[in-house]
């Protein structure tokens, strides 16, 4: 049957509602099972060595000694794992991210791993393995690693995307170029320009819980995993291709997730895990340590980024340009480009230019960040806009309305918007009191916007509706922070039950299609489309049991509000059928009734916000303390408002932390100085105000709820909206993220100083 | 190593159990007793996630050697709820929405139900200093400290 | 690994003494279970000293008040007459750590662990407090500032505890504070730190001070040129300028992940300014 996903105008009666989440009270009484929480008979420990050395030729590994300790069942290094030196290169660079096979390219880089019969053994057979490195030259530095003098972290990377083929290997993987129109004809009609250089250093998803999974290889090749995961579909793909197993005959199960945030999207020690597994022949559990969990799994891009933007004296942008140094870890990424790319979206621009520089560093592999990339170009870009309002004298609020992208705007990426959100959020600030209220001495206030494209890709979900009525709703995307429930609700909504009579599970991936990972907030908008699929498909099978049960035409049944209703004047004594008794006949009419979906979510449909917020800096320290926070955001439509909130508050707070405290600091030595949360500071509850909300629902023609995903773009615009509040409350201008007190004292030092 | 003897009280059960001297008690609970409910975030007393109650004090468990349990009335998240009976904490946080991938849960709720019994009618300040030990990368803290406050209400009505 | 619970310090003292590999001590473990995970200390024996008779109360005689080693943060915190006699010296062992480790957590176990950046320790030494130490030869009183001797470091013996710490009976018109500096509201470690204890006359002049500082140098700064710009003043702008220099040039400060040498340095001189008004306002000064 065909599906129609267009946005058609209803009333809804269970979307838009705020019941308790099905998975809820499994998660407030402790049983909810983690990646950790899973345990299999027979199961052994696995512990993984890891490089002390940011950049270092492994020589020689030696694993007798720990081979011959009582208790270890197996140890691996790289030789032990498929050898994909001529294959894929992608493939390639995340096995050697898994298991280093030639070099140790970061602090934390795993050189073997073991299992063994509990985890003392294990410790103490990691100490065994003597491994000779030849230390070299190291770079962490963003800036630093493209000068021509840095260290080459892989000889093999010439750059892409230049004009004519570079002769010299270097560590910029790749230059990727976005815009249109003429930036210096535009530069030329300014009236005022504003040119900064922006820098924002490394940090990390911080999700509470650890990478964790349990891996049971049988000697037929069938194998089993466990693993908390944003993405199961795709964590079996990519272990079943670095290990040469079928991906059929990998059942993996994903665990309730403690967080991930796009760190858990890409696959670490599950490999390693099925590897040591396969060797000792008998389940490995692996679980990262915290201190694991910083130095060798997900950070974001560490930035250097100058931004140049010019506008007429009545407030009309007449050309913006920005580079943008993204760092990768030490392998080629795409970081930068999706910088270059998300920089000016906001904005009406008749002339832009952004460049993109993807920089290999010896820090650890860039992971996805919610709206990866996106934050750090928010960040240069909205100070520099912020700048330029003040410059020319014009409202920060009024300037960017007056320059907001519209419907039919081309975007400074490429495609041409549709109902955009940009200007609803601008106006609703404008009007907010949060933008009206007094502020007291050393206190600032500022406010940025934000984008994110939003993913839909492909999604499989099955419905089943039992013979007592209630329904079963099997999806194939990670429940990362309440999906279930508005999942719950869209089945609801569509098969006109109550939302108390359906549950909704993660299905493993054996039991379901191919489902994209949640990932591009992407859960609720691409799950939702499937699911009304699949619930129209078996309203389909609804309607034809009802109408063998009265034995008339299909054609004369329609459904309505959970109901068969018998259509036309001649079945007028017909009356109707409930879900419930249709399913009471379910065996006798035909078997189980269900409906499947198979889709490719198009049209996800971009998301923009718009965040306020007051700061108050102690001039003699230079400590920060947010004083009110702010959100607007257009959510499309909100399935579950109350999560939706939740998305906007937890965005905003990761944006907090990343603005003021959070960090990668790395020694000269290219040592990780803090990899645990005592000096990788998130923020704690006493840090933090409460997180106004304000959702905005501007419909997504591509959905039928009109639904836009609304998990990423929250952290879109805290760094700038910070840095302009900081920057307005201290009156130096904050050009490097995160404004630490010593970063803001050394600022306002050398401001008293002149 | 020698194994260490532990006669104790968890969750009003009496609990004996053999633990190696450097065994946190948090393995204890999660490794040998199957209480899985208290989470290793960190290992090292940063995050809160493995909370629990020792003779009346909020503890990390990570940072508790399980010999040191001998002889103490030990409060876990599983004993919480009285029957199918939900505490209010637990109620209030599913209405609120205070969770969203909820690992972080269990700590906070322990933390929360020391700071009421101590506490009973805290500040929003008050609340927010009490759970700062309790990390939660999701949610911003915003709905959890409305949960809080309304559990609290809702204990003193009863 | 063996861990024990002895019932008598003379048994802990002994089994410490007597430990054939390193030997480490166990009250409130905040510190020790780290480093242990860490991997940076094995120990071959335990001693948890919680069961020790009377290492578990604080006391108040005529001298003062005597704080068990095992004493968790948290009790301090209770104790009213403690908390009324000292209350800088209380404000400082609540700051360390969460609620969670406030139930564990020992002034001693933060002075034996000997960081830098302990909280309770510049409080301690603005205090005077004193150390009771017993060891295999019997007990032995010193100074608190003499317990660490640099990073990680202390003069305590092999096989040496300290059991207690003393704080003196207090004196009419006396006031002290302690404030940390750290980038989050809760849960870091001290970036750097003051701590000040004074006495005044009816006429609100200092007739005596203590300053110390901490994270500042390797070890606890008792500043005394410090406590001299202090005493026959009152803390008036001039003098807390002139305290808050040199307390500034004091600092011996690294840089590291959690501050600069310049950022240390600033700030030390202004948290002692705002320590030495609140203590000269507890001490009743106006």
């Amino acid at each position: 049957m065909n599906f129609d996903p267009r946005f058609s105008g209803r009333n809804f009666t269970s979307v838009g509602t705020r019941p308790i989440r099905p998975d809820g009270v499994d998660k407030v009484t402790g049983r909810a099972r983690y990646g950790a929480d899973f345990n299999m008979a027979g199961q052994l420990v696995g512990r993984i060595l890891r490089s002390p050395h940011a950049h270092a030729v492994i020589k020689k590994i030696d694993t007798s000694k720990a081979e011959k300790l009582a208790g270890v069942k197996a140890v691996i290094t790289a030789a032990d794992l498929p050898d994909l030196t001529d294959g894929d290169a992608a493939m390639y660079d995340i096995l050697d991210n898994c298991m280093a096979r030639k070099k140790a390219l970061y602090d934390g880089h795993a050189v073997a791993a073991v299992a063994a019969i509990d985890a003392r053994t294990a410790r103490q057979a990691l100490k065994l393995i003597e491994v000779e490195y030849e230390v070299l030259p190291h770079v962490t530095d963003v800036d630093e690693a493209m000068k021509h003098s840095a260290p080459l972290i892989n000889d093999a990377i010439f750059t892409e995307g230049l004009e004519e083929k570079p002769v010299k290997p270097s560590n910029v993987s790749k230059r990727t170029q976005y815009g249109h129109g003429d930036v210096h004809q535009g530069f030329a009609q300014a009236d005022m320009i504003v040119e900064r250089s922006f820098k924002t250093e490394q940090t990390h998803q911080g999700y509470i819980e650890p990478h964790a999974c349990v891996a049971s290889v049988n000697a037929d090749g069938t194998a089993e995993l466990w693993v908390c995961t944003q993405g199961h579909f795709v964590y079996r793909q990519h272990c079943a291709q670095l290990l040469g197993l079928e991906a059929s005959k990998l059942r993996v199960t994903s665990s309730e997730i403690g967080g991930g945030f796009g760190g858990k999207t890409h696959v670490w020690a599950e490999p390693v895990a099925l590897a040591l597994s396969r060797k000792a022949g008998r389940p490995v559990k692996l679980v990262m340590t915290r201190d694991e969990v910083f130095r060798a799994s997900g950070p974001t891009s560490a930035t250097s980024i100058d931004v140049k933007i010019g506008a007429k004296k009545d407030g009309t942008i007449t050309a913006a340009e920005a580079t943008l140094r993204y760092s990768c870890g030490p392998y080629a990424g795409m970081w930068a480009e999706i910088g270059a790319m998300t920089a000016f979206a906001c904005y009406k621009l008749e002339n832009v230019k952004t460049v993109g520089y993807e920089v290999l560093v010896n820090r650890p592999k860039t992971a996805a960040y919610r709206a990866p990339s996106a934050p750090m170009a928010a960040f240069a870009v909205e100070s520099a806009v912020d700048e330029l309002a003040k410059e020319i004298g014009m409202d920060p609020v009024e300037f960017r309305i007056k320059n907001a992208a519209q419907e039919g705007t081309r975007a400074s990426y490429g495609p041409v918007y549709g109902p955009i959100g940009i200007g609803p959020t601008l106006e609703a600030v404008k009007n907010h009191p949060h933008m009206k209220a007094p502020l007291k001495a050393n206190q600032g206030r500022g406010m940025a916007c934000g984008f994110w494209f939003n993913f839909g890709g492909q999604t499989c979900t099955d419905l089943n509706i039992g013979m007592d009525g209630s329904v079963s709703l099997a999806v194939g995307t990670v429940d990362v922070g309440g999906s279930r429930a508005s999942l719950s609700l869209v089945a609801a909504e569509e098969l006109g039950i109550d939302y108390s009579h359906v549950k909704a599970i993660v299905a493993d991936t054996s039991s379901l299609g191919y489902n994209d990972m949640t990932d591009g907030s992407r859960g609720t908008f691409s799950s939702s489309m499937a699911t009304i699929s699949a619930a129209r498909n078996a309203i389909k099978v609804l309607r034809e049991r009802a109408a063998q049960m009265w034995d008339i035409s299909v054609d004369d049944v329609a459904w309505e509000a959970g109901h068969a209703v018998a259509k036309g004047e001649k079945h007028g004594n017909l009356g109707k059928l409930s879900l419930k008794e249709i399913a009471a006949q379910s065996g006798k009419t035909g078997g189980p009734i269900a409906g499947h979906s198979e889709l490719v979510a198009d049209g996800a449909g971009v998301s923009f916000a718009t965040h306020i917020c007051d700061i108050e800096v102690d001039p003699e320290t230079g400590s920060t303390r947010v004083i009110r926070y702010t959100v607007v955001q257009d959510a499309g439509k909100a399935v579950h408002p109350t999560y939706v909130e939740g998305q906007y508050q937890g965005g905003a707070a990761q944006g907090i932390g990343w603005a003021l405290n959070e960090e990668y600091i790395y020694g000269k030595d290219g040592r990780l100085q803090n990899p645990g949360f005592l000096d990788y500071r998130i923020p704690v509850c006493s840090d933090l105000p409460m997180i106004d909300t304000q959702i905005l629902e501007i419909p997504n023609p591509n959905h039928p709820y009109g639904v836009r995903g609304v998990g990423e773009t929250s952290i879109v615009p805290p760094l700038a909206a910070i840095a302009n509040a900081v920057s307005n409350a201290v009156g130096v201008r904050m050009t490097h993220i995160p404004m630490s007190p010593p970063r803001i004292l050394a600022a306002l030092e050398a401001e008293r100083e002149g | 190593m020698a194994g260490v003897a532990v006669s104790t009280t968890i969750n009003g059960d009496h609990v004996e159990y053999l633990c190696q001297p450097d065994e946190t008690l948090l393995e204890v609970l999660r490794d040998r007793l199957g209480l899985t409910g208290a989470k290793e975030g960190c290992g090292t007393g940063d995050c809160g996630a493995c909370s629990v109650i020792v003779d009346d004090r909020l503890v990390c468990s990570c940072l508790v050697l399980g010999a040191e349990a001998e002889g103490r009335q030990i409060e876990t998240i599983e004993g919480m709820a009285h029957g199918d009976q939900l505490h209010p904490l637990q109620q209030k946080f599913l209405e609120h929405a205070a969770l969203q991938c909820g690992v972080c849960t269990p700590g906070f709720l322990m933390a929360a139900k020391d700071l009421l019994a101590k506490n009973p009618s805290p500040t929003e300040e008050e609340i927010r200093f009490g759970l700062a030990g309790n990390l939660c990368r999701c949610t911003g803290y915003d709905k959890i400290v409305r949960a809080v406050q309304d559990a609290a209400n809702v204990m003193k009505g009863a | 690994m063996r861990y024990i619970r002895p019932l008598s310090i003379e048994d802990a003292v002994g089994q410490l003494a007597g430990a054939a590999g390193p030997a480490a001590v166990l009250a409130g473990g905040s510190d020790l279970l780290v480093r242990m995970k860490g991997g940076f200390i094995e120990p071959e024996l335990i001693v948890d000293i919680k069961a020790i008779a009377g290492l578990s109360e604080i006391t108040e005689t005529a001298e003062g008040f005597s704080i068990g080693a095992a004493v968790p943060c948290a009790v301090l915190g209770e104790n009213a007459a403690l908390g009324k006699a000292w209350p800088g010296v209380v404000e400082a062992a609540k700051l360390i750590g969460s609620k969670q480790v406030q139930g564990r957590c020992t002034i001693v176990g933060n002075l034996c662990n000997a960081s830098p950046a302990a909280d309770s320790v510049p409080a301690l030494v603005a205090a005077g407090a004193k150390a009771v130490v017993a060891g295999p030869s019997g007990k032995r009183t010193i100074a608190v500032e003499a317990v660490p001797t640099g990073p990680g470091r202390t003069s305590l013996a092999k096989g040496e505890i300290i059991e207690a710490i003393l704080l003196d009976k207090r004196a009419p018109h006396s006031g002290d504070a302690y404030q940390r500096f750290i980038p989050r509201t809760e849960m870091d470690i001290a970036v750097v730190s003051a701590g000040v204890n004074l006495t005044i006359d009816g006429q609100g002049i200092i007739k005596s001070a203590r300053v110390a500082l901490g994270a500042a140098a390797p070890t606890v700064l008792l500043v005394e040129e410090a406590a001299e710009v202090l005493i026959g003043r009152r803390p008036d702008e001039a003098t807390l300028e002139r305290l808050a220099k040199i307390c500034s040039g004091a600092c011996r400060p690294i840089d590291d992940k959690r501050g600069t040498i310049e950022f240390r340095r600033k700030v030390a001189g202004v948290l002692a300014k705002r320590v030495a008004t609140t203590a000269y306002k507890r001490a009743g000064g106006k």
